[in-house]
């Protein structure tokens, strides 16, 4: 469950690296740290709602959308003041959300196109906006320029403290809304049929995640920011199924990217701060994708691997059981020969099945294997299941008996007792798999 | 030539090379694609300023193209590994990419005489300072020459290929059939879109080149449904928003970029409210127009249905109309010669609309 103390302790966990790093937790420091904590923490959450409905890029939009907004804000309030600055931003990224929806909605032009026009039209109409004020030369112009790329060490306590206060309100509204907005994610229909309204729905999450995108703007500016609602939630999602470990783990994965950067920049000179968060956050995503565990690429690799060399040593295994009898065994090159395949790869799953126990040497015979009693035993079952599963797929999936082709392996694994139990007496009648199993027929069932 | 004029000029060349391959963007849906190919070039412009020390065009066009078909492939490949999906992939790739443009220019900014207003917007303003000098002699403006040369190869781009373009853009199966490898159209459309950004950059800087890869292509895609017609619209709006956005610049005392931007937006805004058949007062229009006509279809239909006549009370009644729209049928009725008002309040058929209603398609 996502809860709105999760912010606490995560302010109190990112505490712990400058320390240990030897710096002074001072005042600056404080700031510098809660604030980019707190920016990551709520991008991840709301970023992980945004990925899942397929709006990654609406965050680039609306966080460019912010920045006329910022520079109207200080224009007629004249005072550089957090909150004023904010509610600009807010006001018109929300203008460029119904803008983008109107487009999409009322004209032929499609959802992409709409975001270039929003995204650089409103960026186009801050920037004329920010260098009419650098012009005018008012002092505190220099303060709008940290809304471009950000940068943590201008934080006040009290701009923390805003943050802290909106991203405890949005993380709290989501909280007592996490089951209507997961089955928003999800399954908008289904949410539609049991009475939630999407519509309402919908819009209330994209007006939190334009709060979540002008939390993040003093730190990471407008033009990275849809990084922060992105690289995440991607980090996140390798690493878990579950949507509410997701939304922690983006959260965590965004308050360690943030802090980072944050810190980084504070300790380098000329090290802007909104890029080397989205470095690190996209750092964070690169190693998650390579190397998380079930999902990464790296273990999928490994994974496709064994299964290969499986499925191949289990192929020898047959040919061994159907041709290596009464000549006391087989030579490696006629196994290949039958096989198609390279005698190294024909060795290679002999050598397997060997050390399984199926397989040995051919005393009578130089290069030849032959078959064990364990291994016949396991030949048996190899072929029986695969008729449970061909009977399986062709019962239950529809498909002619002759097209089903596959592997035999782990099918109690995939396939439920129940059903199980079923197949087996379905195929002790199946006129096709009439008979034993013809090899070592006695073996285990 | 006065310095406006160069600016100006500058800008339209600009506004038409971007519309000249953005029209495709637009039509192929990948504009959030040519988004961030002009943010990732930045590292590519800052590696070659760096290395060489100068502002090379044609290696800067290289380096820089080189990292844009970077930004595509790598967000296929990320695409592919069926672990993210295409908009995040996109929407990871080119903010690692340009945050590592925007730190190499804060960190070198001895080296590299670029500086993080100039990624954002550009230095068009200070065109007419730059002349290009050839062996010795100078031969003019440098951002003209160069625009020049893009407008001139991005036009030579669309007319060789245009039919390899047009096939692979809208209908990519028949393109792959017919032997025009759709993957090698995208790729060549895309180092297009990277060497336009590149050489735009100088003047529009880093994100602007998008509102005019995408704003003037999208403005011409709700004017017509003629691909010829549109890719031209979409100069024209573009060399229009540049001239528009120098006025609008010099008014306000801001950026030229991003007035320019502002500009396309206030095109695209136009044609999205007033454009022809697309546009929404054009859809509001025929909408109105027909509804008046299956009140009229229903009115005869009716008419003729119940002997002939009817009192409006009825009517109104029956179709639930209010008295605006009961005036409105009724007087388009009497207009058109469908009914006559037999006394105040009976309406009765004619001929012609006897005729009408015997018209009206029965579902």
């Amino acid at each position: 469950m996502v809860t709105p103390l999760v912010l606490a302790p995560l302010a109190a966990l990112v505490a712990v690296p400058p320390a240990l790093l030897g710096l002074e937790w001072d005042y600056t420091l404080r700031n510098v740290v809660l604030g980019s904590a707190i920016i990551g923490a709520v991008g991840g959450v709301f970023g992980t709602f945004a990925t899942l409905r397929r709006q990654s890029l609406l965050g680039d939009a609306l966080a460019h959308a912010a920045l006329p907004g910022v520079c109207l804000a200080y224009l007629l309030t004249g005072a550089k003041t957090s909150l004023a600055l904010l509610l600009g931003a807010a006001a018109s990224g929300l203008v460029g959300t119904l803008v983008l929806l109107a487009i999409t909605r009322q004209s032929r032009v499609k959802e992409d196109a709409a975001l270039g026009v929003v995204l650089s039209v409103f960026f186009g109409g801050g920037i004329l906006l920010l260098t009419r004020i650098q012009h005018t030369g008012q002092a505190a112009q220099s303060g709008l320029n940290q809304f471009l790329f950000g940068q943590a060490a201008t934080l006040l306590a009290a701009d923390v403290r805003l943050m802290a206060i909106l991203g405890t309100i949005t993380v709290a509204i989501l909280w007592l809304l996490f089951k209507e907005f997961k089955l928003l994610a999800f399954d908008p229909d289904f949410a539609a049929s049991l009475g939630f309204a999407p519509t309402p729905m919908a819009i209330l999450l994209t007006s939190l995640i334009v709060v979540a995108v002008v939390i993040g703007l003093q730190t990471v500016g407008v033009v990275l920011m849809v990084a922060m609602l992105i690289a995440p939630p991607t980090a996140a999602r390798q690493w878990t199924d579950r949507l509410s470990m997701m939304t922690l783990l983006a959260a965590a994965f965004g308050a360690i990217a943030g802090v980072g950067g944050a810190v980084l920049s504070s300790e380098v000179a000329r090290l802007p701060t909104g890029p080397t968060a989205v470095l690190l956050a996209t750092l964070l995503a690169a190693v998650s994708i390579l190397a998380a565990p079930r999902r990464g690429i790296i273990w999928s690799a490994v994974g496709d691997r064994r299964r290969r060399s499986r499925l191949a040593a289990e192929g020898v295994l047959r040919d061994l059981a159907g041709a290596g009898d009464g000549r006391g065994g087989i030579t490696v090159r006629e196994l290949a020969a039958r096989r198609g395949q390279a005698p190294a790869a024909v060795g290679r799953a002999l050598r397997r099945l060997a050390r399984a126990g199926w397989a040995a040497p051919a005393a009578a015979m130089a290069d030849g294997w032959r078959l064990t009693a364990a291994g016949a035993d396991a030949a048996a079952l190899a072929l029986h299941r695969e008729r449970l599963w061909k009977l399986y797929l062709a019962r239950q999936m529809d498909l002619p008996l002759e097209a089903v082709h596959h592997g035999a392996d782990e099918i109690e694994r995939v396939l439920t007792p129940r059903v199980l139990a079923a197949l087996e007496t379905e195929l002790a009648t199946e006129p096709g798999f009439a008979g034993p199993v013809p090899v070592g027929a006695g073996g285990q069932r | 030539m006065s310095s406006a004029a160069v600016i100006m000029l500058t800008g339209a060349l600009v506004g038409a090379s971007c519309a000249l391959v953005g029209s495709f963007l637009v039509l192929r849906r990948m504009a959030m694609l040519g988004d961030a190919i002009s943010h990732a070039v930045l590292p590519g412009i800052v590696v070659v300023f760096w290395l060489t020390g100068e502002r090379s065009a044609p290696l800067m066009v290289l380096g820089a193209g080189a990292v844009g078909l970077l930004t595509v492939f790598l967000v296929e490949l990320i695409n592919r590994s069926g672990r993210v999906r295409e908009d995040a992939a996109i929407g990871l790739v080119f903010p690692a990419l340009f945050s590592i443009g925007v730190i190499a220019v804060s960190r070198f900014p001895a080296t590299v005489h670029l500086d993080v207003e100039h990624v954002l917007y550009g230095e068009i303003a200070y065109t007419p300072l730059d002349r290009l000098t050839l062996f010795g002699t100078d031969i003019g403006y440098r951002s003209l020459w160069l625009l020049g040369t893009m407008t001139l190869v991005n036009l030579l781009l669309v007319g060789v290929f245009y039919k390899e373009l047009k096939l692979a853009t809208f209908d990519p199966g028949l393109a792959a059939a017919v032997g025009l490898a759709p993957a090698a159209v995208h790729y060549g459309l895309m180092a297009a879109v990277s060497a336009t950004t590149v050489v735009a950059f100088d003047s529009v800087g880093a994100i602007l080149v998008v509102a005019l890869l995408i704003v003037p292509p999208a403005t011409a895609y709700l004017l017509t449904d003629r691909l010829p017609l549109m890719i031209g619209l979409a100069v024209a709006c573009g060399a229009g928003s540049a001239v528009g956005g120098f006025w609008l610049a010099r008014w306000l005392d801001g950026s030229i970029a991003g007035a320019m931007a502002v500009c396309a937006g206030m095109l695209f805004g136009l044609a999205f409210l007033a454009g022809p058949r697309h546009g929404v007062l054009a859809r509001l229009v025929r909408l109105r127009r027909l509804r008046l006509e299956f009140a009229l279809n229903l009115l005869v239909s009716h008419l003729e249905g119940n002997h002939g006549s009817a009192e409006i009370p009825a009517l109104r009644r029956r179709f639930t109309w209010n008295a605006a729209t009961a005036r409105r049928v009724v007087g388009a009725a009497l207009r058109d010669g469908l009914v006559r008002r037999s006394d105040d309040d009976c309406l009765t058929l004619t001929a012609l609309g006897r005729s009408a209603a015997q018209a009206v398609p029965v579902p």
